[in-house]
Parts: C-alpha cells; sequence; structure tokens
C-alpha cells in the first residue's frame, strides 16, 4: 500500500502558486526527500500531508484524508518541523507526561531509555536547553511513538556537524525499519546521500525530478573530463557543466558509459550537483536560493 | 545519542512494539488542561498571592483593632460591620478581582502565544483535535479559575477567622459571635454563587471573544479585543446618538442586574440562591449563544488558519 497518495495536489495562496497540482505516491518503508529552493512548494506539500492546510486536489496519507482526520492520523504520523516549535517553557518531564497522556502510541520507556543516553536533565526547561538538545529530546520524543509515516521538515537546521550526524545516526540506527516511512526535507542535501532511498526535486510548485536513489545511480553520470578530450564529452550532450579548480565536470543523463570512461574520470553525482544540474539553471527565476 | 551505535537496554525500537492503548476523549482532555496549568502558573499563583497579601494586612489591622477597642466588643453594627464583615467581603472581592484579571489575560494571549512561539506546530503534531484544545482552553476561565479562586477564597477566610480568634483571645472581645455572625457558611454559599453564575455563566462571551482575538489578531491582540467594540460604541453614538452598546457592555462586565437588589436595595440572599431569578434573564441566554458563536468560530480558525 501506499503510504501517500497524492492526485492533482495544488494549492494557491492568493496569486501565488505554492502546488501546481503535483502527482507523487510514497510507498512504504521508503526514505525520501524533498528537495528544493526556498518558496519551491516543499512545506505546503508537507503540510498537506500532515493536515495542517486545506488544499485542492486528491490526497490520501495511510489511506485517511489528512484534512478532515487530523487528529486520526496523528496517531500514526510524527513531525518535526524545526528545532524551535517545542513550547520554551515546557520542562523536560513535563514534555513525557504530556505525550503520553495523549499520545495511545508512545512508549515512554523508550523515550526515557534515549535521553538517559543524553545529558539531558528531566528538571530542565526547553528555553534552558541548547538547540542541539532541544532537537535530541525532541527527537526522543518522536522515536518512541510507534509511527508509521515520519515527517521532518529541515529537522537539523542551526545545528552543527555532530549533533546533524548523530540526528541522522539515531534515525536510522535506532528508528527507521522497513515498515516505516520517512518524509525529510532540508538544505544540507549532501548529509542525506546515503541516508535517502529516494529523492524529488521541487522548483516552484511542480516536481522536477521523482526517483529512487538506484536509478540516480544508474541514469546520472559525472565526469571530470580529461582537458584533451573537452570537445568530444561536450559533443555527447552533457545536461550541465562547470568548473572546479581547473578542471571541467560534466553531468551526463542516461550516457553511454563506455564510451565515457574513455573521457575521464567517472562517478555517481552528489544530490547536490544533480539538483543544480537539473533544476538550478532553467531556475534562473529562483535567485539566491539555497540548495 | 552520544553513542547512536549502541542498542537500548531494554528497548527494542522495532515496529512490532506494544498493544497501543486507546486515549479517552476525557484524558485528552485532562493533559490538555493540565498542559495549560503548566504553561501559566498565574492562574493559581495570582490568586494566591492576594491571598497571602491580604492576610498579612489582616493580622496587622486585627491587632490594631485590639489595641484601639481595649476590650469592648463593638455594640452598635456599624462598627461590627466594620471590623469584621467589611474584610471578609474585600478579601474575597479581591481574590475575584485578580481571578476575572488573570482569566482575561489568559484569554487573550493563550492562542496568540503558541503561534507567536509556533509550538503550535508541536501541538498539531499530537493527536489532539482543535475541538479538545479550544474546549481545555476555554475552561481555564471559565471553571479552573473560579473554582481554584473559589477555593483559595474560602481558605483565607477560615484562616482570617481563626487568625481574629487568636488574636482578640483573651480581650474580652466576644469570639463566639465573631463565628456566627460571620456566618462562615452563608457566605461562602454566596460566594460560590457569584462564582458559578457570574464567573462561569455570565462572563462565558467575554472570555469567548477574547480566545477568538487570540486565534484571529495577527498581533497585539490586546488591540483587537478593544478596538472593534469601542468604535461599535463611537459608529453608534455619532450615527444614532445612542449608547446602547454601551450600556450592554457595562450589564455584561458589571454582572447580571440583580432584581432583588434594585427593589429592597438590599440582596435577599436566599432567594439569588434560586436560580429561578438568574436563568429568566434573556442577557444570560443570549450572550451564552453568543459565546458558543465565538467559540465555534475560534476552533475553525485554529484549524484552517495555516499553521504560522
Amino acid at each position: 500500500m501506499a503510504c501517500i497518495e497524492a492526485r492533482g495536489l495544488r494549492k494557491s495562496f492568493g496569486t501565488t502558486v505554492a502546488l501546481d497540482g503535483v502527482n507523487f505516491s510514497v510507498a512504504e518503508g521508503r526514505i525520501l526527500g524533498m528537495i528544493g529552493p526556498n518558496g519551491a512548494g516543499k512545506t505546503t506539500a508537507l503540510n498537506a500531508i500532515l493536515g495542517l492546510t486545506p488544499y485542492q486536489g486528491e490526497l490520501r496519507v495511510l489511506g485517511r484524508n489528512p484534512w478532515t482526520e487530523r487528529d486520526q492520523l496523528m496517531r500514526d504520523v510524527c513531525f518535526i518541523s524545526d528545532v524551535a516549535i517545542l513550547p520554551r517553557w515546557i520542562k523536560v518531564s513535563q514534555a513525557l507526561d504530556y505525550v503520553a497522556g495523549v499520545h495511545p502510541h508512545f512508549d515512554r520507556a523508550k523515550a526515557e531509555s534515549f535521553l538517559a543516553r543524553t545529558t539531558i536533565g528531566r528538571d530542565r526547561k526547553v528555553k534552558h536547553l541548547s538547540k542541539g538538545m532541544v532537537a535530541q529530546l525532541h527527537l526522543a520524543l518522536v522515536m518512541a511513538i510507534d509511527a508509521k509515516l515520519l515527517v521532518l521538515d529541515e529537522p537539523t537546521l542551526g545545528l552543527d556537524l555532530l549533533y546533524r550526524k548523530q540526528f541522522y545516526d539515531s534515525l536510522l540506527n535506532d528508528y527507521f525499519d522497513r515498515n516505516r516511512t520517512i518524509v525529510v526535507t532540508t538544505h544540507q542535501v549532501d548529509e542525506l546521500q546515503n541516508v535517502l532511498t529516494d529523492v524529488m526535486f521541487m522548483d516552484r510548485g511542480r516536481i522536477v525530478l521523482d526517483c529512487s536513489m538506484e536509478e540516480i545511480e544508474s541514469r546520472y553520470v559525472e565526469l571530470t573530463v580529461q582537458p584533451a578530450q573537452l570537445a568530444a564529452a561536450r559533443a555527447l550532450k552533457p545536461i550541465h557543466e562547470r568548473n572546479v579548480l581547473g578542471r571541467s565536470i560534466m553531468l551526463f543523463d542516461r550516457a553511454d558509459r563506455p564510451q565515457l570512461s574513455a573521457l575521464g574520470e567517472m562517478r555517481t553525482p552528489g544530490i547536490a550537483d544533480l539538483f543544480v544540474a537539473v533544476v538550478g539553471d532553467h531556475a534562473g527565476e529562483a535567485k539566491g536560493a539555497k540548495v | 545519542m552520544n553513542t547512536p551505535n549502541v542498542a537500548m537496554p531494554g528497548a527494542s525500537l522495532s515496529s512490532q512494539a506494544s498493544v497501543p492503548r486507546t486515549i479517552s476523549y476525557a484524558q485528552s482532555f485532562y493533559w490538555s488542561v493540565r498542559r495549560e496549568l503548566w504553561e501559566n502558573r498565574l492562574v493559581y499563583a495570582a490568586p494566591l498571592a492576594a491571598a497571602a497579601i491580604f492576610l498579612g494586612s489582616f493580622v496587622i489591622s486585627t491587632i490594631n483593632l485590639r489595641y484601639r477597642m481595649h476590650g469592648v466588643w463593638p455594640v452598635d453594627t456599624g462598627s461590627q460591620h466594620q471590623a469584621f464583615t467589611l474584610p471578609f467581603e474585600l478579601s474575597a472581592a479581591l481574590i475575584m478581582g485578580i481571578a476575572l484579571v488573570v482569566g482575561i489575560f489568559y484569554s487573550l494571549d493563550t492562542l496568540y502565544g503558541e503561534r507567536r512561539d509556533r509550538s503550535i506546530l508541536f501541538w498539531k503534531s499530537m493527536p489532539v483535535s482543535d475541538l479538545t484544545t479550544v474546549l481545555s482552553k476555554l475552561a481555564i476561565p471559565l471553571v479552573i479559575i473560579p473554582v481554584l479562586s473559589f477555593a483559595i477564597a474560602l481558605v483565607t477566610q477560615f484562616i482570617m477567622l481563626l487568625l481574629a480568634s487568636t488574636v482578640l483571645l483573651g480581650s474580652g472581645a466576644n469570639i463566639a459571635a465573631l463565628w456566627t455572625q460571620q456566618s462562615f457558611l452563608r457566605f461562602s454559599l454566596e460566594l460560590f454563587y457569584h462564582m458559578l453564575t457570574v464567573h462561569g455563566l455570565w462572563y462565558a462571551p467575554l472570555y469567548a471573544w477574547l480566545l477568538l482575538v487570540s486565534v484571529t489578531a495577527p498581533r497585539a491582540p490586546f488591540v483587537w479585543a478593544v478596538l472593534p467594540p469601542f468604535m461599535v460604541w463611537a459608529v453608534e453614538g455619532m450615527a444614532f446618538r445612542t449608547s446602547h452598546f454601551f450600556n450592554l457592555m457595562k450589564v455584561r462586565l458589571t454582572g447580571p442586574p440583580d432584581p432583588e437588589m434594585t427593589m429592597t436595595g438590599k440582596a435577599d440572599f436566599m432567594s439569588m440562591l434560586i436560580p429561578h431569578h438568574f436563568f429568566d434573564q434573556p442577557g444570560l441566554w443570549i450572550g451564552l449563544a453568543v459565546a458558543a458563536v465565538f467559540v465555534a468560530a475560534t476552533i475553525q480558525i485554529r484549524r484552517y488558519r495555516g499553521p504560522i
């Protein structure tokens, strides 16, 4: 069964179209990265999935209509938007009490044992915790919920490198299994390269690319071209070319690999480079967009 | 998280976890109210502080009284009232007044604050409906604050009686009279009735309006709460040279008109206890209907509005 099924999903704010009738489907057990510049429609799509915003078109999440059934849906869906949203006044112990009080799938012992590995005291208030600790606390709460779908919207925004790595390590090692589905948006794309099973590139309310990581590996090739072979490589119509330290690096879509291997060094492109190649150039309007 | 590769002791995080519990509506309502009390400690701290300050000044005034009256029990009812009944009424009035102020500020801030600090995203990530959330927030000024203030006022008055008895002991004052004249039970019944009718029912549209402002105001909810009624009053005054709206607001804020009070000049307390008079007033029912509309709108807006 598809975990998320969207058909003609559309949402506009006044004259601004945030989602322009997109179709996508996320199967159970996948880890999907939604990648796009600011204003691409990622957060709008997530808000629709979470039942936080009304939309046009058809959308089923775990077989439910998220807009009309948000409170029931939230029994099986967890959600970390970014680290700032835990209420600042709440004590760690109160957060545990509250979630245990209202969430049928929350296992307090799991959350406690996760917190025991951190230095977070039970009597501390969220406003007295560091940003990294707040993320740890939120992750502890969420990982102790036996949910089917976990939605992460910029979960590691503002965290330092160490916390970011720990965040994804914990998620993968202690939480993820083949029955759960994770949808994540982030600007730190390269850190997610080995985590994701699927990627979806979005730009100005549309889906530009939607495929699995295996597909990316088989389809796209990045070639560091030998200077002498520049003309020959360009003749094979790379979808993107850039210069790094005086060497030309080209990206090819569905190219003939044996032919390419004669022209330089081949490797699988990074998601960020692929994003720039697929979206960046013809998305000239999205100036200043971070990837 | 420090050692992410170490398996968790005693907790396998596979998805075949324990059988999910069921959370009843009452349970999620209970925890929603509790979390309001965690966040807003003023709800009980303010009336408690008022009670403590009042008790402190009461002790001083009672000691003064003992020196002033030189062991002579005031005989005329006027000075008895001055010395004893008045402080009791004052203590109740002070605590109930504080309760009203706390209720107003709570209602005005609660749904605005969760949007301001974006914690609404956390609350909405929990399986709690907007209906439950808004009703639990409404219960704070309508039920929790009046009940707490009533209890605090009751205990305060009991302590006042004990204090007065202790201070006046051996002064020749008639302590038994203190307890009988004070009619502790009668006064607390009166107070309970006031709490139930005025704070619980009469003020319902006031609190519901403040919640509605709190959920809609882009910023400065206080201005949004006060400005529209002020505009209506000004427009009505200029256009029709009448002040019906102002009178309506005045009656709403000063409490329900008491027919007994206006007829005899003094309320017959026992007749007040009969709900007949109060519940006969159309103003009460119109007010409750208005409150219901405001609350329904608040629930819808919290649901429909974008997350931030």
